[in-house]
C-alpha cells in the first residue's frame, strides 16, 4: 500500500486553493490566536468564528462533514478538561455520583474550551486541506522561520512516506511470520513482543541512517551546498491582498463580537 | 490504518492552553532551538539537513510500530528517548521538533499556537532528561547501562505526562489534583512499553552498528546546561506542590474566583485568563520560577553567543 494516501491535502478547483500560501498561513494563525483570546461564554463570537470556518469550507468546495470529522481529532483530549465541570465555583446544576456537583460556571468553562478547540482545529484542517505542504513550508520560509528548520521539516516530509512504507514492510514481515489461529492467544510474553518491536525500531533506524547517507551523497553529487533552492516564486497578487484584508477584517469582527458580548 | 499513533494525550491541541502559557513555552522553546541549530550546524555543516530530516522521518515511522498488549489495545513507541540517546541531544531535538511540526501541520495532531509547548513537552524536557540519565551509565557494566537506558525511556514518557498536566493546570483547563494522578498512572504503564522497546532497539543497534553508540559525541557545555535547565525547570514547577501550600483544586477555584472579581486586570488583552502574578497562590510561585528560568536561559544564550564570537577571533 502506498503511504501517500495518508496525505491530507485535497485537490479542488477553488479560489481558496489558489491563494498565496502566506495569506493562508497568516490568516490561520491569526484566527487561532483570536479564538484563544476569546473569553469564556461569548457564544456569539464562537458562532461568528464558526460561520467564518463554514464560509471558507464552502468557498474551498470541501464537504462540511469532512472538515468537522477531521476537527474532532482533538476530542480525546477533552477528558483532561472534564474536571473543570466540578471545580469551577457556581450554582449547582446536577449532582453526580461520589458527591461531584456540576456547576453552571463549570459547564460554561468546559463548553468554551471544547468550542475554542474545535474552532482552532477547524482552521488548521482547512489550511492543510487547501494547501500543499511544500507550499506551507515555502510560506514559513518567507515568514522568517529559520532556513535550517524549514529545510529539515521539508526533508522529513519528503522521506516520511518512504519510511512509513518501510515500517509497514517490517510490520507485514512480522505478520507473515507470526501465524495465529483466530481465537488463540498471540505467542510469547508481553516483554518478548515489545522486544520484537524494539528490534524492528532498531532495524528501521539503521536502514534510515544508511538512507540519509545515500541521500546526502546523491545531493552532493548534484551540487548541494547546504541550501535548498526552489523554482516556485510566490508573488502576492491583488486577490491575495484582498483575501488577506477580508480575513483580517473577519477575524477583527470575531474579536469585536467577543468584546461586546 | 491509523497513522496517528499513541501519545495522543501528549499532543496538546489548540484551545487547551491559554495565550500566556503558550507564549512562555514558545519563548523557552525558541531559545533552546536556537542553541541546537547553532551547535549542530557547527558540527555537521551541510550534512545536517539530510541527516536530521531522515531521522525525523524515522521517528515518525517508528511510531507506527506497535505490539498487541491485551483486550485489543496495543503498545506504541514514542521515541524521544531513543532519538536523544542515539543522535545526541541537539540533533535529537531538531528531529523531534520536525516530527512535532509535521504532526501539527499535516495531521492536526497537536495545535499550532501550542506547538512551542508541545516541543517542550515531547522534545526538550523528556529528551534531555533521558539523555542525562542514559549518560550516567557510560563506562559502567552492561547491566547497569541497560537498566539506566530503560529508566531513561520510562522517565521520558512519565515526565512528558507530568508537564502536560502542569501546563493544563496553569491554563485553568483542568484541575491538577485529578488530572495529574490520572496522567501519571496511564503513562507509567505506557512508559514500561517504551522502556522495553528502547532497550531492545539499543541492543539491536549496539550489535548491528556498535560504532554508533560507542562514539563520544561532542555536546559542549551547552548540552549539560540545557539538561540541567530542564531539570531545574521541573523542580521549579514542582516547588509550590512540594511546599504543601495550595493543591490543584484550591488553585483552580482561586483563579476562577479571581476571574469573576478582578475585571480591571492589568493585562486587559487577556480578559479571560487571569494573569497570575498577584495573590499568594501556587501559581505566583511558579510564574516567578518560570521567569527566573527564562532569565537564566536568556543569560546562557547570550553567554554562549559571546563565547562563540570570542573563539572565532
Amino acid at each position: 500500500m502506498n503511504a501517500n494516501a495518508f496525505d491530507r491535502y485535497l485537490e479542488r478547483a477553488s479560489a481558496v486553493h489558489r491563494l498565496d500560501p502566506r495569506v493562508k498561513v497568516i490568516v490561520t494563525l491569526a484566527f487561532i490566536v483570536a479564538v484563544a483570546l476569546l473569553p469564556d461564554g461569548t457564544w456569539a463570537a464562537y458562532g461568528a468564528a464558526a460561520l467564518l470556518i463554514a464560509a471558507t469550507t464552502a468557498a474551498a468546495r470541501l464537504s462540511p462533514g469532512l472538515v468537522l470529522r477531521r476537527s474532532l481529532l482533538g476530542l480525546p483530549f477533552l477528558l483532561a478538561a472534564v474536571t473543570v465541570l466540578f471545580t469551577v465555583p457556581g450554582r449547582a446544576l446536577w449532582e453526580g455520583p461520589w458527591g461531584l456537583v456540576v456547576t453552571d460556571g463549570g459547564l460554561v468553562r468546559f463548553s468554551s474550551i471544547t468550542l475554542r478547540s474545535l474552532l482552532s482545529l477547524g482552521a488548521a484542517v482547512l489550511l492543510t486541506a487547501t494547501t500543499r505542504f511544500p507550499d506551507v513550508l515555502h510560506a514559513l520560509r518567507h515568514l522568517r522561520v529559520p532556513a535550517v528548520l524549514v529545510a529539515i521539516i521539508a526533508f522529513m516530509y519528503r522521506y516520511l512516506f518512504v519510511l512509513v512504507d518501510e515500517a509497514q514492510r517490517l510490520l507485514r514481515a512480522r505478520a507473515a511470520r507470526s501465524a495465529r489461529l483466530p481465537d488463540a492467544r498471540g505467542g510469547g510474553s508481553l516483554a518478548w513482543r515489545a522486544a520484537v518491536v524494539g528490534h524492528m525500531a532498531g532495524q528501521l533506524f539503521v536502514r534510515s541512517l544508511d538512507r540519509s547517507e545515500r541521500v546526502y551523497h546523491a545531493m552532493q553529487a548534484r551540487g548541494y551546498r547546504g541550501e535548498l533552492l526552489t523554482l516556485a516564486p510566490h508573488v502576492m497578487r491583488r486577490r491575495d491582498w484582498l483575501a488577506l484584508m477580508i480575513g483580517g477584517m473577519a477575524i477583527a469582527t470575531v474579536t469585536l463580537v467577543g468584546r461586546i458580548a | 490504518m491509523n497513522i496517528i499513533p499513541a501519545g495522543i494525550l501528549l499532543h496538546i491541541p489548540d484551545g487547551f492552553l491559554n495565550v500566556l502559557v503558550s507564549a512562555v513555552c514558545w519563548l523557552l522553546t525558541l531559545i533552546i532551538l536556537g542553541i541546537a541549530v547553532a551547535n549542530t550546524r557547527r558540527d555537521l555543516d551541510e550534512r545536517l539537513v539530510p541527516l536530521a530530516g531522515v531521522m525525523a522521518a524515522f521517528i515518525f515511522a517508528a511510531q507506527m510500530l506497535n505490539f498487541p498488549v491485551a483486550g485489543g489495545t496495543s503498545g506504541h513507541f514514542i521515541g524521544a528517548a531513543l532519538a536523544f540517546i542515539v543522535l545526541g541531544p541537539w540533533l535529537g531535538l531538531l528531529a523531534m521538533t520536525a516530527v512535532i511540526a509535521v504532526q501539527a501541520l499535516v495531521f492536526q495532531d497537536g495545535g499550532l499556537l501550542v506547538m512551542g509547548a508541545n516541543i517542550l513537552v515531547m522534545g526538550v524536557v523528556p529528551g534531555f532528561l533521558a539523555w542525562f540519565v542514559y549518560r550516567l551509565g557510560q563506562g559502567r557494566g552492561a547491566r547497569a547501562q541497560t537498566l539506566l537506558a530503560g529508566t531513561a525511556a520510562w522517565l521520558s514518557v512519565v515526565v512528558a505526562a507530568l508537564v502536560v498536566a502542569l501546563l493544563l493546570a496553569f491554563s485553568g483547563t483542568s484541575s491538577l489534583g485529578v488530572v495529574m494522578p490520572a496522567m501519571l498512572g496511564v503513562h507509567a504503564l505506557i512508559g514500561l512499553g517504551e522502556a522495553l522497546i528502547t532497550v531492545a532497539a539499543l541492543s539491536f543497534i549496539r550489535r548491528a552498528r556498535p560504532s554508533l553508540l560507542e562514539e563520544e559525541r561532542s555536546v559542549g557545555a551547552g548540552g549539560w546546561v540545557v539538561a540541567g535547565l530542564s531539570i531545574a525547570l521541573l523542580l521549579v514547577l514542582f516547588a509550590p506542590f512540594a511546599s504543601g501550600h495550595p493543591d490543584g483544586l484550591e488553585w483552580v477555584a482561586e483563579s476562577a474566583g479571581f476571574l469573576s472579581t478582578a475585571q480591571d486586570a492589568p493585562y486587559s488583552i487577556l480578559p479571560d485568563y487571569t494573569v497570575p502574578f498577584l495573590g499568594e497562590t501556587g501559581l505566583s510561585t511558579i510564574a516567578a520560577g518560570l521567569l527566573g528560568a527564562l532569565l537564566v536561559a536568556g543569560l546562557v544564550f547570550l553567554a554562549a553567543r559571546s563565547l562563540r564570537r570570542r573563539s572565532l577571533v
